[in-house]
Protein backbone atom coordinates (compact mmCIF):
# COMPACT_ATOMS: atom_id res chain seq x y z
CA UNK A 1 0.00 0.00 0.00
CA UNK A 2 1.22 3.57 -0.59
CA UNK A 3 0.66 5.87 2.07
CA UNK A 4 -1.40 8.14 0.20
CA UNK A 5 -3.62 4.85 0.56
CA UNK A 6 -2.92 4.56 4.02
CA UNK A 7 -3.92 8.36 5.06
CA UNK A 8 -7.00 7.74 2.98
CA UNK A 9 -8.02 4.63 5.11
CA UNK A 10 -7.13 6.45 8.33
CA UNK A 11 -9.66 8.71 7.46
CA UNK A 12 -12.30 6.69 6.21
CA UNK A 13 -11.34 5.48 9.93
CA UNK A 14 -11.63 8.73 11.46
CA UNK A 15 -14.95 10.05 9.73
CA UNK A 16 -16.71 6.77 11.02
CA UNK A 17 -16.05 6.67 14.37
CA UNK A 18 -15.18 10.82 15.52
CA UNK A 19 -16.87 12.92 12.58
CA UNK A 20 -13.54 13.83 11.07
CA UNK A 21 -13.97 15.49 7.85
CA UNK A 22 -11.66 13.25 5.70
CA UNK A 23 -10.78 16.63 3.96
CA UNK A 24 -8.54 17.60 7.09
CA UNK A 25 -6.72 14.23 7.16
CA UNK A 26 -3.44 14.58 6.51
CA UNK A 27 0.31 13.63 7.21
CA UNK A 28 1.27 16.82 9.41
CA UNK A 29 -2.32 16.51 11.66
CA UNK A 30 -2.17 16.03 15.37
CA UNK A 31 -4.54 13.31 16.27
CA UNK A 32 -5.47 15.39 19.31
CA UNK A 33 -5.02 18.63 18.16
CA UNK A 34 -5.69 19.28 15.14
CA UNK A 35 -8.55 16.50 14.13
CA UNK A 36 -9.83 16.51 18.46
CA UNK A 37 -9.67 12.79 18.90
CA UNK A 38 -10.29 11.87 22.23
CA UNK A 39 -8.51 9.36 23.98
CA UNK A 40 -11.37 6.87 23.90
CA UNK A 41 -11.95 7.39 19.84
CA UNK A 42 -8.36 7.11 19.72
CA UNK A 43 -8.71 3.45 21.13
CA UNK A 44 -11.59 2.99 18.57
CA UNK A 45 -9.18 4.44 15.73
CA UNK A 46 -6.56 1.85 16.17
CA UNK A 47 -9.03 -1.30 16.63
CA UNK A 48 -10.17 -0.07 13.47
CA UNK A 49 -6.89 0.61 11.77
CA UNK A 50 -5.33 -3.01 12.89
CA UNK A 51 -8.95 -4.38 11.40
CA UNK A 52 -8.41 -2.40 8.40
CA UNK A 53 -4.78 -3.22 7.35
CA UNK A 54 -4.03 -6.06 8.91
CA UNK A 55 -1.56 -5.06 11.13
CA UNK A 56 -1.07 -5.23 15.35
CA UNK A 57 -0.75 -1.84 16.80
CA UNK A 58 0.03 -2.61 20.59
CA UNK A 59 -0.96 -0.23 23.33
CA UNK A 60 2.44 0.79 24.06
CA UNK A 61 3.14 2.17 20.21
CA UNK A 62 -0.23 4.38 19.93
CA UNK A 63 1.55 6.66 22.53
CA UNK A 64 4.20 7.19 19.57
CA UNK A 65 1.67 7.93 17.23
CA UNK A 66 1.32 11.68 17.61
CA UNK A 67 0.31 12.30 13.79
CA UNK A 68 -1.09 10.77 10.99
CA UNK A 69 2.21 10.74 9.63
CA UNK A 70 3.34 8.51 12.07
CA UNK A 71 0.27 6.25 12.40
CA UNK A 72 1.01 5.84 8.29
CA UNK A 73 4.62 5.22 8.77
CA UNK A 74 4.28 2.39 11.24
CA UNK A 75 1.31 0.67 9.53
CA UNK A 76 3.45 1.26 6.15
CA UNK A 77 6.19 -0.66 8.20
CA UNK A 78 3.74 -3.22 9.52
CA UNK A 79 2.04 -3.98 6.01
CA UNK B 1 -34.94 32.53 56.60
CA UNK B 2 -37.87 31.92 54.61
CA UNK B 3 -38.15 28.44 52.19
CA UNK B 4 -37.80 29.35 48.52
CA UNK B 5 -40.59 28.87 46.18
CA UNK B 6 -39.56 26.63 43.63
CA UNK B 7 -40.83 27.28 40.29
CA UNK B 8 -41.21 25.00 36.67
CA UNK B 9 -40.19 27.38 33.86
CA UNK B 10 -38.85 24.79 31.39
CA UNK B 11 -40.19 21.03 30.10
CA UNK B 12 -38.97 18.57 27.81
CA UNK B 13 -39.37 15.21 27.05
CA UNK B 14 -39.22 12.47 23.99
CA UNK B 15 -41.90 9.87 24.48
CA UNK B 16 -43.73 6.97 22.63
CA UNK B 17 -46.35 9.86 21.85
CA UNK B 18 -44.87 12.38 20.18
CA UNK B 19 -40.62 13.55 20.04
CA UNK B 20 -41.50 16.64 22.06
CA UNK B 21 -43.81 18.01 25.14
CA UNK B 22 -46.53 19.53 22.34
CA UNK B 23 -47.09 16.79 20.41
CA UNK B 24 -47.28 14.59 23.82
CA UNK B 25 -49.68 15.99 25.06
CA UNK B 26 -51.61 16.58 22.13
CA UNK B 27 -51.65 13.19 21.49
CA UNK B 28 -52.52 12.65 25.37
CA UNK B 29 -55.22 14.72 25.17
CA UNK B 30 -56.63 13.19 22.34
CA UNK B 31 -56.61 9.45 23.99
CA UNK B 32 -54.05 8.12 21.33
CA UNK B 33 -52.08 4.89 22.46
CA UNK B 34 -48.13 4.75 22.40
CA UNK B 35 -48.13 1.39 22.05
CA UNK B 36 -47.80 -1.37 19.44
CA UNK B 37 -46.52 -4.90 18.54
CA UNK B 38 -42.63 -5.51 18.62
CA UNK B 39 -42.36 -6.78 14.72
CA UNK B 40 -37.64 -7.26 15.38
CA UNK B 41 -36.75 -10.51 15.38
CA UNK B 42 -35.76 -10.75 18.78
CA UNK B 43 -39.04 -10.56 20.38
CA UNK B 44 -39.98 -13.28 18.87
CA UNK B 45 -39.95 -15.86 20.87
CA UNK B 46 -41.34 -13.45 23.87
CA UNK B 47 -44.58 -14.46 26.23
CA UNK B 48 -44.80 -10.23 25.32
CA UNK B 49 -44.49 -8.88 21.84
CA UNK B 50 -45.87 -5.36 23.00
CA UNK B 51 -44.14 -2.30 24.12
CA UNK B 52 -44.59 1.39 23.85
CA UNK B 53 -41.58 2.66 21.57
CA UNK B 54 -40.22 6.21 21.12
CA UNK B 55 -42.39 8.10 18.25
CA UNK B 56 -39.28 10.10 17.25
CA UNK B 57 -35.95 8.01 17.19
CA UNK B 58 -32.85 9.91 18.41
CA UNK B 59 -30.77 9.75 15.26
CA UNK B 60 -33.80 12.16 14.20
CA UNK B 61 -32.59 14.45 16.51
CA UNK B 62 -28.53 13.93 17.20
CA UNK B 63 -25.70 12.97 14.73
CA UNK B 64 -24.29 9.74 14.13
CA UNK B 65 -20.94 10.21 15.59
CA UNK B 66 -22.48 11.58 19.15
CA UNK B 67 -24.81 8.47 19.04
CA UNK B 68 -21.62 6.35 18.57
CA UNK B 69 -21.11 6.83 22.21
CA UNK B 70 -24.78 7.40 23.89
CA UNK B 71 -26.79 4.61 25.24
CA UNK B 72 -30.22 5.28 23.91
CA UNK B 73 -31.14 6.55 27.59
CA UNK B 74 -28.71 8.94 27.36
CA UNK B 75 -29.38 9.95 23.93
CA UNK B 76 -32.97 10.56 24.93
CA UNK B 77 -32.26 12.44 28.33
CA UNK B 78 -29.77 15.10 26.35
CA UNK B 79 -32.28 15.42 23.99
CA UNK B 80 -35.42 16.37 26.28
CA UNK B 81 -32.87 18.39 28.12
CA UNK B 82 -31.91 20.52 25.50
CA UNK B 83 -35.73 20.65 24.69
CA UNK B 84 -36.38 21.80 28.25
CA UNK B 85 -33.21 24.23 28.75
CA UNK B 86 -34.50 26.15 25.13
CA UNK B 87 -37.86 26.37 26.67
CA UNK B 88 -36.60 27.79 30.10
CA UNK B 89 -35.03 30.78 27.97
CA UNK B 90 -31.47 29.12 28.82
CA UNK B 91 -30.22 28.38 25.88
CA UNK B 92 -27.17 31.03 25.29
CA UNK B 93 -27.65 32.58 28.65
CA UNK B 94 -25.00 33.30 30.73
CA UNK B 95 -26.25 31.13 33.87
CA UNK B 96 -23.71 30.73 36.34
CA UNK B 97 -22.79 26.92 36.11
CA UNK B 98 -22.25 26.79 39.97
CA UNK B 99 -25.68 27.57 41.05
CA UNK B 100 -26.70 24.46 38.33
CA UNK B 101 -27.23 21.28 39.30
CA UNK B 102 -28.71 18.42 37.80
CA UNK B 103 -30.45 15.23 39.10
CA UNK B 104 -31.82 12.61 35.88
CA UNK B 105 -32.29 9.14 37.05
CA UNK B 106 -32.97 5.76 35.63
CA UNK B 107 -34.31 2.96 36.49
CA UNK B 108 -32.88 0.31 35.08
CA UNK B 109 -29.78 2.22 32.67
CA UNK B 110 -27.56 1.23 30.31
CA UNK B 111 -28.33 -2.25 30.14
CA UNK B 112 -28.90 -2.57 26.05
CA UNK B 113 -25.22 -1.32 25.79
CA UNK B 114 -24.07 -4.05 28.29
CA UNK B 115 -26.00 -6.87 26.18
CA UNK B 116 -24.90 -5.41 23.02
CA UNK B 117 -21.17 -5.44 24.11
CA UNK B 118 -21.22 -8.75 25.73
CA UNK B 119 -22.33 -9.98 23.00
CA UNK B 120 -19.16 -8.48 21.15
CA UNK B 121 -17.29 -10.10 23.88
CA UNK B 122 -18.77 -13.53 23.05
CA UNK B 123 -18.20 -13.38 19.27
CA UNK B 124 -14.84 -11.44 18.54
CA UNK B 125 -12.86 -11.18 22.03
CA UNK B 126 -12.53 -8.18 24.46
CA UNK B 127 -10.52 -6.03 22.27
CA UNK B 128 -13.64 -6.02 20.27
CA UNK B 129 -15.68 -3.85 23.53
CA UNK B 130 -15.97 -0.55 22.35
CA UNK B 131 -14.16 1.68 24.95
CA UNK B 132 -17.32 3.51 25.56
CA UNK B 133 -18.98 0.88 27.03
CA UNK B 134 -18.48 2.02 30.46
CA UNK B 135 -19.70 5.51 30.30
CA UNK B 136 -22.93 4.26 28.29
CA UNK B 137 -23.78 1.62 30.91
CA UNK B 138 -22.53 3.37 34.01
CA UNK B 139 -26.05 4.78 35.91
CA UNK B 140 -25.17 7.92 35.97
CA UNK B 141 -24.81 8.40 32.67
CA UNK B 142 -27.25 10.23 31.77
CA UNK B 143 -27.34 13.11 34.32
CA UNK B 144 -23.20 13.27 33.41
CA UNK B 145 -24.02 14.03 29.92
CA UNK B 146 -26.83 16.55 31.00
CA UNK B 147 -24.70 18.37 33.08
CA UNK B 148 -21.74 18.06 30.38
CA UNK B 149 -24.00 19.46 27.77
CA UNK B 150 -25.37 22.18 29.94
CA UNK B 151 -22.47 23.53 32.01
CA UNK B 152 -23.68 22.37 35.38
CA UNK B 153 -20.98 22.25 38.11
CA UNK B 154 -23.26 22.44 41.52
CA UNK B 155 -23.41 18.86 41.37
CA UNK B 156 -24.95 16.15 38.72
CA UNK B 157 -26.91 13.62 40.40
CA UNK B 158 -28.47 10.24 39.32
CA UNK B 159 -31.04 9.23 41.90
CA UNK B 160 -32.46 5.28 41.44
CA UNK B 161 -35.32 4.42 42.53
CA UNK B 162 -36.97 1.98 39.99
CA UNK B 163 -40.32 3.33 38.88
CA UNK B 164 -39.79 6.14 41.31
CA UNK B 165 -37.05 7.31 40.25
CA UNK B 166 -38.12 10.21 38.17
CA UNK B 167 -40.35 12.07 40.23
CA UNK B 168 -37.53 11.30 43.00
CA UNK B 169 -35.25 13.00 41.24
CA UNK B 170 -37.36 15.70 40.62
CA UNK B 171 -37.57 15.73 44.45
CA UNK B 172 -33.72 15.63 44.86
CA UNK B 173 -34.25 19.23 42.81
CA UNK B 174 -36.42 20.95 45.29
CA UNK B 175 -34.17 20.20 48.06
CA UNK B 176 -31.06 21.32 46.17
CA UNK B 177 -32.65 25.13 45.60
CA UNK B 178 -34.72 24.86 48.75
CA UNK B 179 -31.16 24.22 50.45
CA UNK B 180 -29.25 27.07 48.40
CA UNK B 181 -27.07 25.09 46.58
CA UNK B 182 -27.88 25.94 43.43
CA UNK B 183 -30.79 28.34 41.33
CA UNK B 184 -31.77 26.09 38.56
CA UNK B 185 -31.92 22.25 38.84
CA UNK B 186 -32.55 19.75 35.66
CA UNK B 187 -34.63 17.45 36.92
CA UNK B 188 -35.76 14.08 35.47
CA UNK B 189 -35.89 10.47 34.60
CA UNK B 190 -35.02 8.73 30.88
CA UNK B 191 -35.64 5.10 30.25
CA UNK B 192 -34.69 2.74 27.12
CA UNK B 193 -34.62 -0.53 27.79
CA UNK B 194 -36.99 -2.10 25.08
CA UNK B 195 -35.07 -5.40 24.91
CA UNK B 196 -35.48 -9.17 24.97
CA UNK B 197 -33.74 -9.56 28.96
CA UNK B 198 -36.04 -6.79 30.54
CA UNK B 199 -38.97 -7.47 29.34
CA UNK B 200 -38.14 -11.61 29.40
CA UNK B 201 -37.27 -10.60 33.08
CA UNK B 202 -40.21 -8.61 33.82
CA UNK B 203 -42.94 -11.13 32.07
CA UNK B 204 -41.21 -13.46 34.70
CA UNK B 205 -42.55 -11.86 37.27
CA UNK B 206 -45.76 -11.95 35.53
CA UNK B 207 -45.54 -8.33 36.02
CA UNK B 208 -46.24 -7.41 32.12
CA UNK B 209 -49.87 -7.65 29.75
CA UNK B 210 -49.61 -10.26 27.13
CA UNK B 211 -52.04 -9.31 25.61
CA UNK B 212 -50.09 -8.95 21.99
CA UNK B 213 -52.79 -9.34 19.36
CA UNK B 214 -54.09 -5.81 20.83
CA UNK B 215 -51.47 -3.55 21.39
CA UNK B 216 -53.35 -0.38 21.74
CA UNK B 217 -55.98 -2.11 24.52
CA UNK B 218 -53.14 -3.37 26.59
CA UNK B 219 -52.86 -0.93 29.10
CA UNK B 220 -55.71 -0.58 30.96
CA UNK B 221 -55.55 0.88 34.36
CA UNK B 222 -58.42 0.03 37.14
CA UNK B 223 -60.24 -1.88 33.81
CA UNK B 224 -61.41 -5.25 35.21
CA UNK B 225 -59.68 -6.66 32.44
CA UNK B 226 -56.46 -5.13 32.71
CA UNK B 227 -53.22 -8.02 33.00
CA UNK B 228 -50.13 -6.39 33.79
CA UNK B 229 -48.11 -3.33 32.65
CA UNK B 230 -47.04 -2.12 29.05
CA UNK B 231 -43.24 -1.24 28.69
CA UNK B 232 -42.34 1.75 27.66
CA UNK B 233 -39.47 3.97 26.64
CA UNK B 234 -38.59 7.61 26.91
CA UNK B 235 -37.64 10.70 28.84
CA UNK B 236 -38.93 13.20 30.21
CA UNK B 237 -37.17 16.45 32.01
CA UNK B 238 -37.67 19.79 33.59
CA UNK B 239 -36.49 23.09 34.68
CA UNK B 240 -36.84 23.61 38.32
CA UNK B 241 -35.56 26.83 39.44
CA UNK B 242 -35.70 29.50 42.16
CA UNK B 243 -38.91 31.67 41.97
CA UNK B 244 -37.24 34.87 42.87
CA UNK B 245 -34.43 33.81 40.25
CA UNK B 246 -36.75 33.07 37.80
CA UNK B 247 -38.99 36.36 38.05
CA UNK B 248 -35.48 38.18 38.10
CA UNK B 249 -34.82 36.89 34.68
CA UNK B 250 -38.55 37.12 33.46
CA UNK B 251 -38.71 33.92 32.69
CA UNK B 252 -42.31 32.03 31.91
CA UNK B 253 -43.41 30.03 34.71
CA UNK B 254 -45.73 26.81 34.29
CA UNK B 255 -46.42 25.76 37.98
CA UNK B 256 -45.17 25.55 41.60
CA UNK B 257 -43.84 22.60 42.47
CA UNK B 258 -45.16 22.64 45.95
CA UNK B 259 -43.62 19.92 47.61
CA UNK B 260 -42.55 16.83 47.76
CA UNK B 261 -43.55 13.55 50.07
CA UNK B 262 -40.87 10.33 50.30
CA UNK B 263 -41.01 7.31 51.84
CA UNK B 264 -40.37 3.70 51.39
CA UNK B 265 -42.44 0.50 52.58
CA UNK B 266 -39.67 -1.91 54.87
CA UNK B 267 -41.69 -4.02 53.72
CA UNK B 268 -41.18 -6.33 50.43
CA UNK B 269 -38.08 -5.92 47.37
CA UNK B 270 -41.39 -6.01 45.04
CA UNK B 271 -44.61 -6.13 46.63
CA UNK B 272 -46.46 -2.86 47.68
CA UNK B 273 -47.52 -2.71 51.34
CA UNK B 274 -51.05 -4.30 51.18
CA UNK B 275 -52.69 -1.24 52.52
CA UNK B 276 -50.84 1.00 50.65
CA UNK B 277 -49.48 2.21 53.66
CA UNK B 278 -46.45 3.71 52.00
CA UNK B 279 -47.72 5.59 49.17
CA UNK B 280 -50.66 7.00 51.99
CA UNK B 281 -47.77 8.63 54.26
CA UNK B 282 -45.97 9.87 51.23
CA UNK B 283 -48.93 11.41 49.86
CA UNK B 284 -49.74 12.63 53.03
CA UNK B 285 -46.22 13.81 53.56
CA UNK B 286 -46.17 15.67 50.32
CA UNK B 287 -49.55 18.07 50.81
CA UNK B 288 -47.98 18.92 54.17
CA UNK B 289 -45.00 19.63 52.92
CA UNK B 290 -46.43 21.99 49.85
CA UNK B 291 -48.25 24.03 52.18
CA UNK B 292 -51.57 23.37 50.47
CA UNK B 293 -55.19 22.48 51.42
CA UNK B 294 -56.36 19.33 50.31
CA UNK B 295 -59.63 20.78 48.82
CA UNK B 296 -57.34 22.63 46.12
CA UNK B 297 -55.66 19.35 44.81
CA UNK B 298 -58.52 18.50 42.89
CA UNK B 299 -56.44 16.11 40.07
CA UNK B 300 -54.48 13.00 40.64
CA UNK B 301 -51.53 11.70 38.01
CA UNK B 302 -51.73 8.09 39.40
CA UNK B 303 -49.34 5.86 39.32
CA UNK B 304 -51.66 3.43 38.06
CA UNK B 305 -49.67 1.01 35.80
CA UNK B 306 -52.26 -1.47 34.75
CA UNK B 307 -51.25 -4.47 37.07
CA UNK B 308 -53.91 -6.54 38.81
CA UNK B 309 -53.02 -5.68 42.16
CA UNK B 310 -50.96 -2.39 42.48
CA UNK B 311 -53.94 -0.40 40.86
CA UNK B 312 -56.33 -0.65 43.37
CA UNK B 313 -54.08 -0.41 46.31
CA UNK B 314 -53.27 3.42 45.18
CA UNK B 315 -57.05 4.00 44.96
CA UNK B 316 -57.19 2.88 48.41
CA UNK B 317 -54.36 5.19 49.61
CA UNK B 318 -55.78 8.38 47.50
CA UNK B 319 -59.01 8.55 49.12
CA UNK B 320 -57.30 7.75 52.89
CA UNK B 321 -54.54 10.26 52.30
CA UNK B 322 -56.87 13.18 50.20
CA UNK B 323 -60.22 12.61 50.17
CA UNK B 324 -62.97 12.05 47.51
CA UNK B 325 -63.01 15.03 45.80
CA UNK B 326 -59.99 14.16 43.14
CA UNK B 327 -60.10 13.51 39.24
CA UNK B 328 -57.49 11.10 38.44
CA UNK B 329 -55.69 10.07 35.37
CA UNK B 330 -53.46 7.31 34.69
CA UNK B 331 -51.99 8.71 31.61
CA UNK B 332 -49.87 4.97 31.12
CA UNK B 333 -52.87 3.59 29.56
CA UNK B 334 -51.79 5.75 26.60
CA UNK B 335 -47.98 6.16 27.52
CA UNK B 336 -47.05 2.60 28.55
CA UNK B 337 -44.85 3.06 31.43
CA UNK B 338 -41.60 4.30 31.26
CA UNK B 339 -39.80 2.67 34.69
CA UNK B 340 -37.22 5.59 36.02
CA UNK B 341 -38.76 8.22 33.03
CA UNK B 342 -42.75 7.66 34.30
CA UNK B 343 -42.45 9.78 37.39
CA UNK B 344 -41.01 12.76 35.42
CA UNK B 345 -43.16 12.57 31.72
CA UNK B 346 -45.98 12.14 34.61
CA UNK B 347 -45.05 15.29 36.35
CA UNK B 348 -45.25 17.22 32.92
CA UNK B 349 -48.60 16.06 32.39
CA UNK B 350 -49.43 17.09 35.70
CA UNK B 351 -48.53 20.47 34.96
CA UNK B 352 -50.07 20.75 31.68
CA UNK B 353 -53.06 19.74 33.33
CA UNK B 354 -52.80 22.70 35.73
CA UNK B 355 -51.73 25.00 32.97
CA UNK B 356 -54.64 24.01 30.58
CA UNK B 357 -57.21 23.53 33.45
CA UNK B 358 -57.79 20.23 31.66
CA UNK B 359 -57.38 16.03 33.00
CA UNK B 360 -56.39 14.07 30.27
CA UNK B 361 -57.74 10.74 29.25
CA UNK B 362 -57.75 7.47 31.03
CA UNK B 363 -58.09 5.33 28.06
CA UNK B 364 -59.68 1.61 27.96
CA UNK B 365 -61.30 2.07 30.72
CA UNK B 366 -64.18 0.14 29.74
CA UNK B 367 -64.81 -2.45 32.59
CA UNK B 368 -64.05 -0.20 35.84
CA UNK B 369 -63.55 -2.05 38.69
CA UNK B 370 -66.17 -2.07 41.40
CA UNK B 371 -63.92 -0.89 44.05
CA UNK B 372 -62.74 2.40 41.44
CA UNK B 373 -64.76 4.51 44.07
CA UNK B 374 -62.72 7.84 43.17
CA UNK B 375 -63.91 9.72 39.69
CA UNK B 376 -61.64 9.27 36.64
CA UNK B 377 -61.66 11.10 33.55
CA UNK B 378 -62.25 7.72 31.22
CA UNK B 379 -61.67 8.09 27.69
CA UNK B 380 -62.10 11.61 27.25
CA UNK B 381 -60.71 14.87 28.61
CA UNK B 382 -62.27 16.84 31.36
CA UNK B 383 -61.67 20.88 31.27
CA UNK B 384 -61.69 22.15 34.67
CA UNK B 385 -59.96 24.01 36.94
CA UNK B 386 -56.94 22.80 38.83
CA UNK B 387 -55.71 24.91 41.33
CA UNK B 388 -52.99 22.01 42.31
CA UNK B 389 -53.01 18.43 41.75
CA UNK B 390 -51.02 15.31 42.64
CA UNK B 391 -48.21 13.22 41.17
CA UNK B 392 -47.92 9.90 42.27
CA UNK B 393 -44.72 7.48 41.69
CA UNK B 394 -43.96 3.79 43.34
CA UNK B 395 -40.72 1.92 42.67
CA UNK B 396 -39.64 -1.90 43.13
CA UNK B 397 -37.74 -1.44 46.24
CA UNK B 398 -41.04 -0.05 48.69
CA UNK B 399 -40.26 3.32 46.76
CA UNK B 400 -43.00 6.05 47.21
CA UNK B 401 -42.75 9.48 45.88
CA UNK B 402 -45.62 11.88 45.46
CA UNK B 403 -45.25 15.48 44.16
CA UNK B 404 -47.19 18.35 44.25
CA UNK B 405 -47.67 20.52 41.89
CA UNK B 406 -49.72 24.25 42.34
CA UNK B 407 -50.36 27.51 39.95
CA UNK B 408 -47.99 29.44 40.02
Amino acid sequence: MTRDEITTGLAEILEEVAGVNPDDVAEGKSFTDDLDVDSLSMVEVVVAAEEKFGVKIPDNEVQNLKTVGDAVSYIAAQS
Amino acid sequence: MTRPDVVVTGLGATTPLGGDVASTWDAMLAGRSGVSALTQEWAEQLPVRIAAQLAVEPSEVLDRVRLRRLDRSEAIALIAAQQAWADAGLAGSDLDGERLAVSVGSGIGGATTLLAQDDILEASGPRRVSPHTIPMLMPNGPAAWVGLELGAKAGVHSVASACATGSEAIALGLDIIRSGRADVVVAGGTEAVIHALPIAGFSSMRAMSTRNDDPERASRPWDRGRDGFVLGEGAGILVLERAEHAAARGARVYARLAGAGITSDAYDIVQPHAEGEGAIRAIAKAIADADVAKRDIVHVNAHATSTPVGDMLEIGGLHKALGDHPVLSATKSMTGHLLGAAGALESIATILAIRDSVVPPTINLDDPEPGLTLDVAAHKARHMEIPAALNNAFGFGGHNVALVFARP
